[in-house]
Formats: structure tokens, sequence, C-alpha cells
């Protein structure tokens, strides 16, 4: 023990056991159905003809669920890699904000910066909605490594899930294959509603669930940018002409 | 230069750093470099956001209307029901999100025993 103990880092005990709670935290509902989301996504990507490896990996280095899904999209209706990288980035400008706004919680007073730029890669919704709600509950000295728990096993775990999915989903009767094919739509149409903030939200929803198949049949390869922005300024428009009249 | 375009063990793997890892790591990037800077009502996120969901959205008309694998074997008519009374159930009863997954699932695997 020097002078100076005070300044030092915590006990790496106490930071064990915080990561510990943080892994124990995604033991949770949001967790559970996290994990069958991507039980869908894993029949998903074997249908989409990816190999195991390449299921496995997507799921790691893209980690948030909606931008896997619109990346599978994309290589189903045959786009470029110009094209697939814009849709995912278009889809996923949204893990820009909810970063902005989990850092100021997650943040210690000498937290260096590389901490937090490797913890940002767990940031998806589930892992941010947990950590929005647990943080606040953490000392602060203590809360990145509560996260890395709670964000490493979210990840671990569900590119777990997907490698054993894919493994059983060959053998499957055609009728519990369709299902496992169904998960994912029927995750994002019930998720996505729940989680709009505005009205916008579901009039954005609406346009691009109709928009998506009609783009598909007409620009395939392009089909989920033009849904995308055609559906997202629209409902951009009905949300700046709603608080106009208001 | 599709998922297919090259034959070769890696090409997929760019394909995913590119289009996958790097598309969207960059903004969470972009989120810690900003810090606290930005406020979550600005009108501005409105805009991402309505993007984002319609390209979701997207992706699902898509996988109902066009399916791969054994969901291709199943009718239009049999998907729409399945998907539509499920998302119905979703709302009207408390709007849990495993409602619908149950009812729907239920509703096609019976339309399938049933040679719909």
């Amino acid at each position: 023990m020097t002078d100076d103990a005070a300044d030092t880092d915590p006990e790496p005990a106490s930071r064990r056991a915080w990561y510990l709670r943080g892994v124990r935290a995604t033991f949770s509902i949001p967790g559970f159905i996290l994990t069958s989301a991507f039980v869908g996504f894993a029949g998903l990507a074997r249908e989409a003809g990816l190999t195991l490896a390449e299921a496995v990996f997507m799921t790691g280095v893209v980690w948030a669920l909606p931008a896997n899904v619109v990346l599978v999209g994309a290589i189903l209706s045959g786009s470029s890699l110009a094209a697939a990288a814009f849709a995912v980035a278009l889809s996923s400008v949204r893990l820009m904000p909810m970063v902005v706004a989990l850092v100021p919680e997650m943040r210690g007073s000498r937290t260096p910066r590389w901490v937090l730029y490797a913890l940002s890669h767990f940031v998806a919704v589930t892992s941010w909605v947990l950590a929005m709600e647990n943080l606040r509950h953490v000392p602060r000295e203590m809360r990145t490594s509560y996260y890395a728990g709670l964000g490493s096993t979210l990840v671990l775990t569900n590119m777990v899930v997907v490698a054993i999915v894919f493994l059983i989903a060959g053998s499957l009767p055609p009728a519990a294959s369709a299902a496992l094919l169904l998960l994912t739509p029927m995750y994002f149409l019930t998720s996505l509603w729940g989680s709009a903030r505005e009205q916008a939200g579901h009039v954005a929803m609406l346009i691009g669930i109709v928009l998506g198949p009609a783009f598909h049949a007409i620009i395939p390869g392009f089909d989920l940018l033009a849904a995308g922005l055609v559906g997202g300024f629209a409902a951009y428009g009905f949300h700046r002409l709603r608080r106009g009249r208001a | 230069m599709t998922f297919d375009a090259i034959d070769t063990w890696w090409w997929p793997f760019l394909f995913i750093l590119v289009a996958g890892w790097l598309a969207t790591d960059a903004w969470r990037f972009l989120g810690v470099y900003l810090g606290g800077r930005i406020s979550e009502n600005s009108d501005i996120l409105v805009l991402v956001r309505t993007i984002a969901t319609a390209l979701v959205a997207a992706v699902i008309g898509n996988l109902i209307v066009f399916p791969s694998g054994a969901l291709a074997d199943t009718s239009l008519v049999l998907r729409l029901a399945a998907a539509g009374v499920g998302f119905l159930a979703y709302l009207g009863l408390g709007k849990k999100v495993i409602v619908g997954i149950v009812v729907a699932e239920l509703l096609l695997i019976m339309g399938i025993l049933l040679g719909f």
C-alpha cells in the first residue's frame, strides 16, 4: 500500500465482483427475448447461404440485431458491398445517440478513452436498456467493469446460441424450419412497434413494410435503401406537419 | 461486388467487416467521441429514427412476402394471415412481444399442418 492508495485503481477483486454482477444482469426477461430473436436470426442467416463461421462472426462484429438482419436482407436481395454498407449504416445511425447518452452514465473520473471505445461495441438495444436501468445502482468507478460483464456476456452467449441453432436448423422438420424463419419478422414487427417513441415511428413502419416488398419487385439490390429513405423522410414530414399544427 | 462475387474464403468476411462492422461501430465510436453533446430529443434524431425504422420494416416486409427456405413453401396468404393476426394479438393483449410471436407461430404451424 502506498500513500496515494485512495487515488489508484480500486481493488481488482472488487472489479471482478462488479464484472460478475454485470454478467448476472443478462439473465433477465430482455436478455431472454434477445436470445430467442437470435435463434431466429441463425435460421435466417443459414437460409441466406452464410456458413456457420460467417454467421457467428457477423453476430460478434455487428452485434446490433437490426443491423445484422438488414445485412442478411441485403445479401439476400443481391446488394453490392456499397449498397449493403449504406443500408446497414443508415439502419445504425441511432446507435450514435444511444452511446452519447450512455457515456456520461458509464464514465468514471479517470476512465481512459480507449475503454469507452472498446465498451461502445457492446451497445445495442438490449444491453443499452439494461445498462440505463441498472448503472445508477453501481458505484461510478465500477460502472465500466459492470457494463463489460453485461455486454460481453450478451455477445458471447448469443454467438454460441447462433452456432448451436445453425447446427440444429438443418435437421428440423419443414414446419419447424418455417416457424424458425418467421421468428425474426415477428420479433421486429412487435418490438419495433412497441419501441417507437413518437407516432412518426409507426408511420415509418407502415410505409417501410409495404415499400420493402414493392421495391424488391422493382429494384432488387436497392430495395432496402429506397424504402428506408422514402419511408423515413415521409414519416419525418408527417412528424413536422403534426407538430406544426399542434 | 455482391456477397458471392468473389469465390474465396475471405471475401464474405471482408464483406461482413465493411458492410457490417464498419457500418455499425463507426456510429458507436462517433457517439463516444461526441460524449454528452447531443440531446436525445433533437429534431434530426427523429429523422434518424424514422429512417432506421422504415429500413428494418422493409426487411420485415421482404421476409414475409419473399421468404427463403421452408417458409417459401408456405402460401403468401398464410404468412400474411399469421403475421397479421399475431400483430393484432400483440396490440390487443397488452403489447407483449412474446404474445405476438406465439400467436403468429401457432397459426403458421396449424396452417402448414392443415395443408394451406
